[in-house]
């Protein structure tokens, strides 16, 4: 890393210093391309952080791909329930790496205010790997946008090599999440032990 | 519109022999319903959809209700040994009244802009005869209710042409909205348990020292 004040010392003269890391990353960060993927009122909400008001595009977000293999994001809007949680799993899988994940309002994160359904997925953590949380029924289009700036700032820090690399760049790292079978009473395993390691509560 | 009472003599005249009896609705709503006999309704369903002044044409509603089996202890007097004397002891005996399940179809009529009608239908007990026919014949948005109410109660339809689960996956076996339903073991995560959840998610943590888990 070189030194900030050095930075801004050359950049005055006109040189422009920088690593690959940064580079790579800022390329990275300023082009996350979502999926479309709205399952319920969460989607609306996102959809209003498209529009005009609250533009998306303006952070990267050019277009909303329909195929998984073109995105690099899914934004999770909606309460998942146990019938469509094989599917999100599958086009997690579908989509290519560096992949994200955003779980937008308090269903995808826990199941929300519909936890105690009979149909409802407690949370899409339970079987894929979530970057970023917002809290929210629905939460405001400002606070999906602060969450996909959180989302640039993790990307922007991670290190090409090393134990945090991305999983692109990770020969052991965890290529396909297995998919949830429906079973006779439940879905079969009820969550991805290696994903979603219980959170202890703290009484 | 008629009252309950005139719409079944109506019924009464049109389709001999159907047996159709009045539920009360003791409520403010009023809403009374007529109770029809499995083996008639299609016919009276027709009847109420091409009558010239009902003309019940719209099915908004059918629902599902679980009427469980209901334990009732009745004393009785009984003559008893007692001692070697014959006596007359009262005992409480338990008897178990079969539940059984009910469907509920809500019919208004957009042509003459009255309603609802409602009816109601019973099958003979939860657990192996749950037959009922079924009315998408005569008004086709039944179609998907009535695959809902097989979901999520399991009456079984017969003369539906795609009796399948609607909500849940096909190889679901349980009917969710039945009484007696019991929530698969999710509870892993439960931050916020209290009654009947922290009684479920206290087999998933570990006890507190001097406290019942759960609480």
């Amino acid at each position: 890393m070189v030194d900030e004040g050095l930075k801004i010392e050359l950049g005055k003269q006109g040189v422009f210093v920088t690593t690959i890391e940064e580079l790579y990353n800022w390329g990275r960060k300023s082009s996350i391309w979502p999926m479309q993927f709205g399952l319920a009122c969460c989607a609306i909400e996102m959809i209003a952080t498209t529009m005009a008001r609250y533009d998306l595009a303006r952070f990267g977000a050019e277009v909303f791909r329909p195929s998984p293999r073109q995105a690099d994001m899914m934004i999770i809007s909606g309460t998942v329930t146990k019938k469509m949680a094989p599917q999100v799993v599958r086009l997690y899988n579908q989509m290519a790496e560096p992949k994200y994940v955003i779980a937008m309002g308090a269903c995808a994160i826990s199941g929300g205010p519909f936890k105690q359904g009979y149909n409802v997925l407690k949370g899409i953590d339970r079987y894929i790997p979530v970057d970023v949380h917002i809290p929210g029924c629905p939460p405001r289009p400002e606070a999906l946008l602060q969450a996909f700036m959180t989302l640039q700032k993790k990307i922007e820090a991670q290190h090409l090599t090393g134990a945090g690399r991305p999983r692109h760049l990770d020969a052991e790292g965890q290529g396909e999440f297995p998919v949830p079978v429906q079973g006779e009473h439940d879905l079969e395993p009820t969550s991805n032990k290696g994903v979603w390691p219980l959170p202890v509560i703290i009484r | 519109m008629k009252t309950v009472e005139e719409i079944r003599a109506a019924i009464e005249a049109a389709v001999p022999g159907a047996g159709v009896g009045i539920v009360s609705n003791p409520g403010p709503s009023g809403q009374h319903s007529l109770r029809l006999n499995p083996s008639h309704a299609a016919a009276v369903a027709k009847f109420l959809r091409d009558d010239a002044e009902l003309a019940l044409d719209f099915l908004s509603n059918v629902t599902g209700v679980d009427w469980p089996d209901k334990e009732i202890a009745e004393k009785v007097k009984v003559s008893k040994a007692v001692d070697g004397v014959e006596q007359t002891v009262e005992e409480t005996r338990k008897r178990v009244e079969p539940g059984c399940l009910e469907v509920v179809y809500h019919l208004f009529s957009v042509a003459r802009k009255h309603g609802p009608v409602i009816l109601r239908m019973r099958t003979v007990n939860r657990t192996d005869q749950v037959e009922l026919p079924s009315l998408t014949s005569i008004w086709r948005s039944a179609e998907f209710q009535e695959r809902e109410v097989f979901d999520l109660y399991g009456v079984v339809f017969t003369g539906h042409p795609d009796l399948r689960r609607l909500l849940m996956w096909d190889e679901f076996t349980d009917h969710p909205m039945r009484r007696d339903y019991v929530e698969p073991d999710d509870f892993e995560y439960e931050p916020t348990a209290h009654d009947a959840v922290a009684a479920r998610a206290a087999a998933h943590q570990e006890p507190r020292e001097g406290k019942v888990a759960g609480q």
